[in-house]
């Protein structure tokens, strides 16, 4: 069908880049010289910027945190998310509908990795992290950071991501709750994802 | 309907004339410039290596256009290992044909939509409603937009030119939302409130793509609201329409634009929202996937060697923001989704300089180079707007051999020629310009002459030149 139109604009760009082909190289990148508890720090004042509520929690008193944030919400777990920190039984099914997600509260997830330079969390939808829906269509999402998985920089984020995305997995950048400044330039949260974003910082 | 299109209806002078008289849309403007250029500024000084990555954005972005047939076969293969279809679209309406095709097949009524300024380009709204099918903008101020049946006056924030009582007015007619005050969180929770339920209906999606990697065949929209994530996620179709030029060979070449994107762009460290998905997910989002690469006259752009650059635009609108023509003048002046200083360049090139109104856009410009100074890819704009100059003035002048104009040009190049000649010519201005001098300066000028003075005075030629000043200090 587009066979033809395929080969004329492969012809087009063959005729039009008559220069060489320009190589580039692509250098490693050089490992942070930061020391961690800088690189945490940073990356939860940055996301508290983006009016992402932090929390920082040690491991024993993560469940505790956990069962006190949540009390009382309709949450919903992806499957993978490590039972011992939130032992409400799982509510999550793989054929559960966008219409029935719009009913939870919240959703409770881990993350890939997380970045200082900018507070953003990464989520690589893998065990812990759910289908892209899950941490779209409730109104609050909380995501627990592990200290170890917060990079400095983009490109090391985006290093730690490679065999992620090589592997055909999506990826979802998240920085504060959705946002808008369409309208006269004043920032209002939450259009239209989550319109409340927790980030619990695990030491 | 929100058009678009990149064929401006008239020259920008014209155009600019009527949009300087709207008072409202100056002072949006530049209370929205003034406060992104400023946020920008403190977002750039955070990172040291800012210089650097501008290089390292041009370079990749330069070496993915040497080799672009390559990085599209790739990107085509990796796509479909991955699920999805690729398309191939030379122009506006094949890309339409190939989209509304698509829509059709699946019976849809309505489909939703990502802000996408290459679908805008296409006019794919219009083609899509020919054939009966409504496309909904889901971003914000691209729903303001159409339901005020206007076009985008910025790239970034497309309805910057309305303010929140019309907007409100706007809602209240078209939503039938009862809105009983102007606050922005209101009018979000009312889009919101109607743009949930097309979210949570609809089965075709349509969207652009800001980054598409070649080897691992993965596509990238970058947002803040989540209405891209909703279209990229919920329904059972995603059609992703591409300019050719947007495709970065490896997965870690996105690390810089990653960077400079969102810094350029809103001024922001990060922008809230990311997406990058490869082909078809087994058992997350749409289970069918056709990425359309859009032609559309780039391969001209990129056959022109001089030119070339302007496809390393990212459209991240920093170029906009900075741009004392834009800031005046307004999107609209430009005629084309392509708005400001990446317009005047961008919009006469996709159209092959053949379209008359589109070759004034170069000069709408006053070339202050503030610009290039702000592309985080380098784009070397006022170059570029000289060249086309350059390019569109010999056919310009083709028909007018003998003008007043021309005479009055290669009279003063004969002057000029001549040191005699110009000194000549200086004294004959001193002694005639007697009485026209007022206060030190002439207010107007005779006859033709006189459009120069229309606007502002002239000073009055000195007693002395400076030649005979240094003549008289016995320097020769």
């Amino acid at each position: 069908m587009s066979g033809e139109a395929r080969l004329e604009m492969l012809t087009r760009i063959h005729r039009a880049a008559a220069g060489p082909k320009l190589e580039i190289e692509r250098p490693p990148i050089p490992a942070s010289t930061r020391p961690r508890a800088e690189i945490v720090a940073q990356f939860a004042e940055y996301a508290a910027e983006y009016r992402a509520e932090v929390h920082r929690a040690s491991e024993a008193d993560l469940p505790v945190l956990l069962a006190a944030l949540l009390s009382g919400q309709n949450v919903l777990v992806p499957e993978g998310f490590p039972a011992q920190l939130f032992p409400q039984p799982a509510t999550h099914k793989p054929q559960t509908t966008h219409a029935d997600l719009a009913a939870y509260d919240a959703v409770l997830t881990t993350c890939a990795v997380a970045i200082a330079e900018t507070g953003t969390v990464v989520l690589d939808h893998g065990a812990g992290q759910g289908r892209r829906a899950l941490t779209l269509i409730p109104d609050w999402h909380v995501c627990v950071v592990r200290s170890e998985q917060v990079v400095d920089s983009v490109p090391e984020a985006v290093a730690a991501l490679q065999e992620a995305v090589l592997a055909g997995r999506p990826l979802t950048w998240i920085s504060g709750p959705s946002a808008t400044s369409d309208i006269e330039l004043s920032r209002v949260e939450g259009v239209h994802g989550p319109r409340r974003l927790s980030i619990i910082v695990v030491d | 309907m929100s058009a678009g299109g990149i064929r401006p209806a008239r020259p920008f002078p014209e155009a600019a004339r009527d949009t300087l008289q709207d008072a409202q849309m100056r002072r949006n403007l530049k209370h929205a410039t003034t406060t992104i250029r400023e946020k920008r500024l403190r977002a750039v000084a955070e990172l040291p290596d800012w210089e650097a990555l501008r290089t390292r954005g041009a370079e990749l972005k330069d070496a993915s256009l040497s080799d672009l047939a390559e990085q599209l076969l790739t990107l085509e293969a990796a796509v479909k290992r991955c699920g999805g279809q690729v398309h191939w679209a030379r122009d506006a309406a094949e890309a339409c044909r190939i989209v509304t095709d698509l829509a059709a097949l699946h019976g849809a009524r309505e489909i939703i939509k990502v802000k996408s300024i290459s679908t805008d380009e296409i006019e794919l709204n219009a083609a899509l409603e020919q054939r009966g099918i409504q496309a909904i903008e889901t971003d914000l101020a691209e729903l303001i937009v159409q339901l005020a049946g206007d076009t985008p006056s910025h790239i970034l924030v497309p309805a910057i030119h309305k303010n929140r009582a019309e907007i409100r007015d706007l809602f209240r007619q078209k939503l039938g939302a009862e809105l009983l005050t102007d606050e922005p969180k209101v009018l979000a929770e009312a889009a919101r409130l109607y743009l949930r339920e097309k979210f949570l209906s609809t089965k075709v999606a349509v969207s652009g793509a800001n980054f598409a990697i070649a080897e691992s065949g993965t596509v990238c929209i970058v947002e803040s609201e989540g209405n891209g994530r909703m279209c990229l996620t919920l329904p059972d179709v995603l059609i992703s329409v591409m300019g050719i030029e947007k495709v970065l060979p490896q997965w870690a070449d996105i690390a810089p634009f990653m960077q400079l994107l969102p810094r350029s762009s809103t001024a922001e460290r990060m922008n809230p929202y990311t997406s990058f998905w490869s082909g078809v997910i087994p058992g997350d989002g749409p289970q069918e996937f056709h990425l359309v690469l859009l032609d559309n006259g780039r391969t001209d752009v990129l056959a022109d060697e001089a030119a070339r650059q302007t496809l390393r635009c990212i459209r991240c609108s920093a170029c906009l923001n900075v741009c004392p023509v834009y800031e005046r003048a307004g999107g609209h002046a430009y005629g084309s989704v392509y708005p400001g200083p990446i317009g005047a360049i961008l919009t006469p090139q996709l159209l092959q300089l053949e379209d008359e109104n589109a070759n004034t856009l170069p000069w709408a410009s006053s070339l202050c180079g503030a610009c290039y100074d702000a592309c985080p890819v380098k784009i070397n704009i006022p170059e570029i707007l000289i060249y086309l100059r350059g390019q569109i003035t010999p056919h310009k002048s083709h028909n007018l051999e003998n003008t007043v104009e021309s005479i009055a040009m290669k009279t003063a190049a004969w002057i000029f020629n001549e040191p005699f000649r110009f000194e000549g010519a200086l004294k004959l201005a001193r002694t005639g310009q007697g009485p026209l001098v007022q206060h030190g300066a002439i207010h107007a000028l005779p006859g033709l002459l006189g459009g120069w003075t229309s606007s502002r005075n002239l000073p009055a030629f000195p007693a002395k030149s400076f030649r005979e000043l240094w003549r008289e200090e016995g320097e020769v």
